[in-house]
């Protein structure tokens, strides 16, 4: 039972882009750890991110 | 759903099943069109819709993804070969489909189905169900392949590759049309909702500040924590549909909100030039985020009603309007109710979310056909309901409410004895305590379709969730209609105006830098001009403007929708699949058949409430005959003038759709003979490594 709320919290999280920091933080240690550097913090990541996104066609009629 | 839990089933049981699905679905389906009773159970819409769409999917998708695209499920995505963690992820399917479907679904298959209700349920319910399936769904899907195959390409960009130049172009300025022609028609629905109603536009008017608020906190507060700040939103939302009636109440507040429609018009020009020049994160991304999770929870909640309260559907099969005398846009049900639904059966402009964001996340191929083609059905589902919620209301208060006063009379008691004669008995009475009920003055012509689709919903809701607060469900219907129609206001202005930068560009430089403040500015005028023209004239148009502007927007949307068909033919025959070329050519034709028909009846047609030139002569006659009132020769000119430009507006899409047509022609010609043309586009294989752990 919680284990299905966890998934069904994980799941919301995800579709509404609640978590796309965390994301963001494990693509980059992933990826770009190696090269060195430091990931963007939250509110930059934020930043970034929002501006990006509306940047085309988000929405249809 | 997928074609792994189909297998699961021993073969016999499966066929068994799928038997008795065919069966419920025609029995459902002929319960809806043989029925010639009084009313007939909103229950045979939902059986024969889900049925319908469970054989489309389980069936023909199959089909399409094992025989005519042949999805590969061993080919890395453009999410997996150009991950950034961003743009380029890798998503759970259903995740993906949320998103999808999020963004496909807005306004549209809301509010065509109201309208082409006046036809009678029947044409509008089957264009829905079958162009859903053999047209809409097979177009998302289509257009997703294909740019899954092509880097995540944009439908523009895959029009210059796989057609040439001219294709590109055309394209690039379709897309541009559609969206000056989409937001004036949307404003005049939000407008229409809100004239002289100072609950709706006090409601409407706060969702500004409390999205303003929302931006602020997951700005600076809260930096990107997506939920908190939406479920903060919702409950300010809900909270400002209830102060919107004690507004309403108040003798002195409610003059602060009280507007006509001209009046509106400006503020929602304002509006969209002012969400279009502010920073994304202030308004636009926070409105957006409230919108989503508003519009879905509505869905969902109007779904449960729909079922629990099986509501009845007075509205008759067909209708007397099917001849074309419709009061609420005039054209026959051929090819009119096919213009006036666009989203919902099949929709361009779809084609440019599946050739944008969700090619991009796609962790598998195989996935395209779940998202592709089961979110539209999903959102085809929402156009029935639509429809339901719109046939559920007696017709004589559908039509009080739906018929501008320029064909019933502005007077009361000569709209309800017009209505009544047309054998839809009104009474004027009726219509009083409906809008006292309603929480609103008058109910007597609110053009546009969300004031009927808010009066449908209200009552749904408040009989399946207790019959009261009838008024505050009317006006939580409207809040959540103006929430997601101005969200399509802000975010296309903005598109609009990057697009109209990047045309500008090429002549001007400096105009095409799009962080360049005056040319921020000076864009984003011209583009909300160009709309906020459409919308202002259409609220001093004595027959509605929605009369005008809806087909000329269904003309564009279909219009889309041809282009994204001539690519995706064109790359079937290119990839030596022109045996199945019908698949889209069939949908393809059909369309260009319906717009073409349509454009040259809203250009010569001697009907003057069908054919823009007809009308403008007509007037430009009374005009030199002295025959009109004072008011009505000042406003005249006006009136011809538009009259003329949505004529070669019309035009416009008529040429366009056909220099297409002939281009896609001659190209597949050209490789099927074997002679020059641009090349399938298409990247090479390369091999997936992700390992697939959440299926």
């Amino acid at each position: 039972m919680i284990a299905t709320l966890r998934r069904v919290w994980a799941c919301l999280r995800e579709l509404t882009g609640d978590d796309a920091y965390e994301r963001y933080l494990a693509h980059w240690r992933l990826q770009h750890a190696a090269k060195g550097g430091v990931p963007l913090d939250r509110a930059a990541f934020v930043r970034e991110e929002q501006q990006r996104k509306w940047e085309g066609v988000r929405r249809c009629c | 759903m997928t074609s792994t839990t189909a297998r699961r089933l021993p073969r016999p049981l499966s066929m068994i099943g799928w038997s008795a699905v065919i069966a419920l679905g025609t029995f459902a389906l002929a319960a809806i069109a043989l029925n010639r009773g009084e009313s007939i159970d909103a229950m045979w819409f939902i059986v024969a819709a889900v049925c319908v769409y469970a054989l489309g999917y389980r069936f023909y998708s199959a089909f399409l993804a094992a025989k005519v695209l042949a999805l590969d499920p061993t080919r890395a995505t453009p999410s997996e070969r150009f991950s950034d963690g961003r743009d380029f992820m890798p998503t759970n399917r259903w995740i993906v489909f949320g998103h999808h479907f999020a963004a496909i679904a807005g306004p549209g298959p809301l509010i065509g189905p109201t309208l082409a209700a006046q036809f009678g349920y029947l044409p509008g319910t089957l264009w829905i169900l079958i162009g859903a399936v053999l047209g809409g769904c097979v177009q998302d899907f289509v257009a997703l392949f294909c740019s899954i195959r092509r880097d995540g390409r944009s439908l523009g960009q895959m029009a210059r590759d796989e057609l040439g130049p001219i294709g590109g172009a055309v394209a690039l300025i379709g897309v541009m049309a559609i969206m000056i022609i989409l937001i004036a028609v949307l404003g005049l629905v939000v407008v229409n909702a809100m004239r002289n109603s100072p609950w709706a536009t006090s409601t409407v008017a706060a969702t500004i500040p409390i999205a303003v608020l929302i931006g602020l906190f997951m700005r600076h507060l809260r930096p990107g924590r997506v939920l908190e700040g939406t479920a903060i939103g919702v409950v300010l939302l809900l909270a400002a549909v209830f102060g919107g009636g004690w507004i309403d109440d108040h003798p002195t507040l409610r003059s602060w909100f009280d507007y006509d429609a001209p009046a509106l018009a400006l503020m929602v020009m304002l509006y969209g030039f002012a969400a279009a020049v502010l920073p994304v994160w202030l308004l636009l991304a926070p409105r957006d985020y409230l919108s989503t999770f508003m519009k879905i929870g509505t869905i969902v909640a109007l779904a449960i009603a729909i079922v629990i309260l099986n509501p009845q559907v007075q509205m008759p099969a067909l209708t007397q309007f099917i001849d074309g005398t419709g009061p609420i846009f005039g054209g026959n049900v051929f090819p009119f109710v096919f213009i006036t639904i666009a989203c919902g059966a099949i929709s361009g402009f779809h084609s440019l979310i599946a050739s944008g964001t969700t090619p991009k996340l796609l962790a598998n191929e195989r996935d395209a056909r779940f998202i592709g083609y089961g979110a539209m059905a999903m959102e085809s589902f929402v156009a029935v309901m639509a429809m339901v919620a719109a046939c559920v209301l007696e017709p004589g208060v559908y039509f009080a409410i739906n018929s501008p006063a320029g064909v019933v009379g502005a007077q009361a008691a000569d709209a309800v004895a017009t209505i009544s004669s047309w054998g839809y008995p009104v009474t004027v009475e009726r219509m009083e305590t409906l809008a006292s009920e309603m929480g609103e003055t008058t109910l007597f012509a609110r053009t546009g379709g969300a004031p009927s689709l808010a009066v449908g919903m209200a009552s749904i809701f408040s009989s399946a969730f207790g019959n009261t607060l009838l008024s505050v469900w009317y006006h939580f219907a409207i809040m959540f209609e103006a929430l997601f129609i101005l969200t399509t206001v802000d975010a296309g202005t903005r598109v609009a105006r990057f697009m109209l930068q990047d045309l500008l560009g090429n002549v001007v430089p400096a105009l095409g830098r799009t962080s360049w403040y005056p040319s921020v500015l000076i864009c984003s005028a011209l583009v909300v001009a160009g709309w906020g023209y459409f919308l202002y004239f259409g609220t001093i148009d004595p027959l509605g403007g929605i009369n005008s502007l809806w087909p000329l927007f269904g003309i564009a949307n279909q219009m889309l929708a041809a282009i994204a068909l001539c690519v995706a033919t064109t790359v079937l025959v290119k990839s030596g699949r022109a045996r199945f070329a019908w698949v889209t050519g069939l949908p393809l034709v059909w369309l260009v058949t319906v717009t073409s028909v349509a454009a040259w009846e809203k250009l010569f047609s001697p009907d003057l409430r069908v054919g823009f030139l007809s009308h403008a002569n007509d007037l430009a006659a009374q005009l030199a005959s002295g025959s009109m009132t004072d008011a009505a020769a000042a406003q005249a000119p006006r009136l011809i003038f538009n009259d003329r430009l949505d004529a070669a507006l019309t035009l416009f899409f008529l040429v366009t759709v056909w220099v297409l047509i002939v281009e896609t022609v001659r190209i597949c010609h050209a490789a099927l003979s074997g002679r020059r043309c641009p090349p399938l586009a298409e990247t090479p294989h390369v091999p997936t490594r992700l390992v697939e752990a959440e299926r």
